[in-house]
């Protein structure tokens, strides 16, 4: 949709970006290369964004292109829709994932249905940037994972980028797809270091990656669990046991044969998410697997690792026992390879 | 059930500050500056908001404090003027900027101190933190860290004391910010066509986060858009303690005798950044200074002393009982147990066989 971006004279280099500084990167290079793509949100402009990722933008794009706006999600969300309708780019940041639920209306009975409902005669090319997730000490409102919600709801594509190398690709093909996307980026990502291609490489949405190959057992995990599951699997490497570690990376279009082909490999899968484990993304996960041929690989059950089933405390000792840490994957993945079928 | 409930003694100087009402007249708690005793009442809450804010930012500066909070340094004469203004038994909505509400309304300072301090022997049980403070007890129906998020719960609170018949009120505090929210809109509007007892006040601090109500909005005035809703809307300097009273007191007064709603709008200013983060990068220097030398609390010392009311060491006096209030919910909160990791999942739903839970906004609270 979207002219190839130019090509700089550093396309082939990779440099030492922060998450932010990538999501940043694309935003300035789509910007750069389209006039229909715009940002709007609380905060995006001389504040440079709550968690800082719009940063100077303001000041290489001007006020009308970084747009600042009252605290009003639903209205924010709205009118990217029909700036969308009206043949724009529109990038919307909502501050916290937590205030999506302001705008629910626009993005679950308006963006995700408009282009199905019309019969195809128009699409909703718009991005949804939001932060999710805990760690921060916020508590309760400002610390959730609602991409199982998200995810549900079919119309909308919803992508969570796991790595500071691939966010950027990620990014610009969400500003290029045809349909809203909801793009979570986890809080405790932000300030992470990664190497990101200097140029407009697309990373394509809709695929899973194998992030990591072992016999022993698949790993299958979402958001900030990727990194922690890989370091997991590195632990358990020093004990003897191997594990395969997949990121869906895409929740919708969901990529699942790279999923089911590691379990058929290995045997036995953990799943973990930082969400609560009722109803979430993580039970699709279990039903695929339990759906498919995969089902009579397994020399275990479906083992799930999940947030527990209630609101994010804010003391620190109870923010962390809420959702699974590095030791939990440790344990659980060492009990599920031992585990006798 | 499992609510903990936990005995902090009340310290001897927030007994005096507290415990005194002031006179009420015709239904009508009086003004600040009426007698010496309530204006030095009045100026204890406001040093001790002050002080507890400035704990706060001391000890999350040191790194004692954990999770996010907002200030409401420079605020402190809107929080106070209109919960002077209420009665015994009506209520409040408070904000993520809530401390001032919170400890306006009769706080426990230890409670909330360890709340700040994740503690077991918080408000919340290290639950909530700084943005989820709630105290029934006193009528405090939440802090909320969703903007304009109490503004509906104000109307819904308020449509139960009605039709149960009750003269109660609630005030519903917010920003100027909230009223760009859907929720404002929505709550103001169904308190309107259903004549119900609230007192909405918008501390109008000129900024919602970094955005200037001077782009948020196309109207001069927060209160202007009463007028979309069918109520008296009226701006007061925010900072300056008897007019807010003055105008709370009767938006209270037309509220609990079924003149319906009103909207405040408290101009005032916060001096703080918005929380840790704010670089500030959206207003001057000058600024900042010009609203400092317009402190509340130094304009109601000047005032109550130039009148006679009190004294210097009536002032000295208030300053230092809200300095030691604080230092000792400081020792005290710290002495509490931390919440405990083990009986996370316990609060999660409401036992089902359990009697109505007492703190409970729906039951007949009484302080
Ligand atoms: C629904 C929602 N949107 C955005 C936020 C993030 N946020 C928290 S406070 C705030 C500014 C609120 O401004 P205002 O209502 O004027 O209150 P003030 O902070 O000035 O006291 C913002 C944008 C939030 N907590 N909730
Ligand atoms: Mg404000």
């Amino acid at each position: 949709m979207t002219a190839t971006l130019p090509q700089t004279e550093t396309q082939a280099e990779s440099r030492e970006l922060t998450y932010s500084e990538a999501i940043r990167e694309a935003l300035a290079e789509a910007m750069t290369a389209d006039d229909r793509v715009f940002m709007l949100g609380e905060d995006v402009g001389v504040y440079g964004g709550a968690f800082g990722v719009s940063g100077d933008l303001v000041h290489r794009f001007g006020k009308e292109r970084i747009r600042d706006t009252p605290i009003s999600e639903l209205g924010i969300v709205g009118a990217a829709v029909g700036a969308a309708l009206a043949g724009m780019r529109p990038i919307v940041e909502i501050q916290f994932s937590d205030f999506t639920c302001q705008a629910m209306d626009q993005i679950v009975n308006q963006a995700a249905k408009i282009h199905f409902m019309l019969g195809g005669a128009v699409s909703v090319p718009m991005v949804l940037r939001t932060p999710l997730g805990s760690g921060t000490g916020a508590a309760a409102q400002h610390s959730q994972s609602l991409e199982a919600w998200f995810a549900h709801v079919p119309g909308l594509k919803v992508v969570m980028p796991s790595t500071v190398s691939e966010v950027k690709g990620l990014l610009l093909a969400a500003i290029d797809d045809p349909n809203p996307v909801v793009f979570l980026e986890h809080k405790l990502l932000y300030r992470t270091k990664g190497h990101v291609p200097a140029g407009a490489d697309r990373v394509p949405l809709g695929r899973s990656v194998v992030r990591r190959e072992g016999a022993d057992l698949t790993i299958v995990a979402t958001g900030i669990m990727v990194s922690r599951s890989l370091e997991a699997a590195a632990r358990l490497a020093d004990e003897g046991i191997e594990a395969t570690v997949v990121d869906p990376v895409t929740l919708t279009p969901l990529d699942e044969a790279p999923i089911l082909d590691a379990v058929r490999r290995t045997g036995r899968v953990m799943l973990v998410q930082e969400a609560p484990g009722h109803v979430g993304f993580m039970s699709e996960i279990a039903a695929r697997i339990a759906g498919s041929s995969a089902l009579y690989s397994l020399e275990a059950p479906i083992k799930r690792l999940c947030g527990l089933d209630a609101p994010m405390p804010y003391a620190p000792a109870l923010e962390a026992a809420m959702v699974p840490q590095l030791d939990d994957i440790v344990v659980a993945g060492r009990a599920l390879a031992t585990q006798e079928a | 059930m499992q609510t903990v409930v936990t005995e902090v003694q009340t310290r001897e100087s927030d007994i005096t500050a507290i415990a005194h009402q002031p006179p009420v007249q015709d239904g009508v708690p009086a003004a600040p500056s009426t007698d010496p005793a309530t204006a030095r009442a009045a100026l204890g809450t406001m040093w001790r908001i002050r002080r507890f804010e400035e704990a706060v930012d001391d000890l999350f500066a040191r790194g004692l404090m954990h999770g996010t909070m907002h200030l409401s340094i420079g605020q402190e004469a809107s929080a106070t003027g209109v919960c002077l203004a209420l009665r015994e038994r009506d209520a409040i909505t408070s904000t993520h900027r809530g401390h001032g509400h919170c400890i306006a309304q009769g706080a426990d300072l230890t409670r909330m101190m360890a709340e700040l301090l994740a503690k077991e022997t918080g408000y919340c049980r290290g639950r909530g933190g700084s943005m989820h403070i709630a105290d029934v007890a006193t009528g405090n129906l939440g802090a909320n860290g969703i903007v304009g998020g109490g503004i509906p719960i104000a109307a819904g609170a308020a449509l139960a004391y009605k039709m149960r018949g009750e003269d109660r009120v609630v005030a519903s505090f917010f920003g100027d910010g909230a009223t760009n929210e859907g929720a404002f809109h929505e709550g103001l509007n169904l308190a309107a066509i259903w004549d119900l007892p609230v007192v909405f006040v918008c501390e109008n601090n000129k900024y919602g986060m970094s955005f200037s109500t001077e782009f948020s909005m196309a109207v001069p005035h927060v209160a202007d858009r009463a007028a979309a809703y069918g109520m008296p809307g009226v701006t007061v300097d925010g900072n300056d303690l008897d007019a807010v009273h003055a105008v709370a007191a009767e938006a209270v007064d037309r509220a609990r005798n079924g003149g319906g709603p009103t909207l405040i709008e408290a101009e005032t200013y916060r001096w703080k950044g918005h929380s840790k983060s704010d670089k500030n990068l959206y207003r001057t220097r000058e600024e900042i200074a010009e609203w400092r030398e317009r402190d509340p609390i130094v304009a109601f010392e000047t005032k109550v002393t130039e009148s006679g009311l009190l004294t210097a060491a009536d002032i000295t006096a208030a300053r230092d009982e809200a300095t030691d209030a604080i230092k000792a919910a400081v020792r005290e909160a710290n002495s509490g147990t931390d919440a405990d990791p083990g009986d996370l999942l316990d609060a999660v739903f409401a036992p089902v066989d359990a009697a109505p839970l007492a703190s409970s906004p729906n039951q007949d609270v009484t302080r």
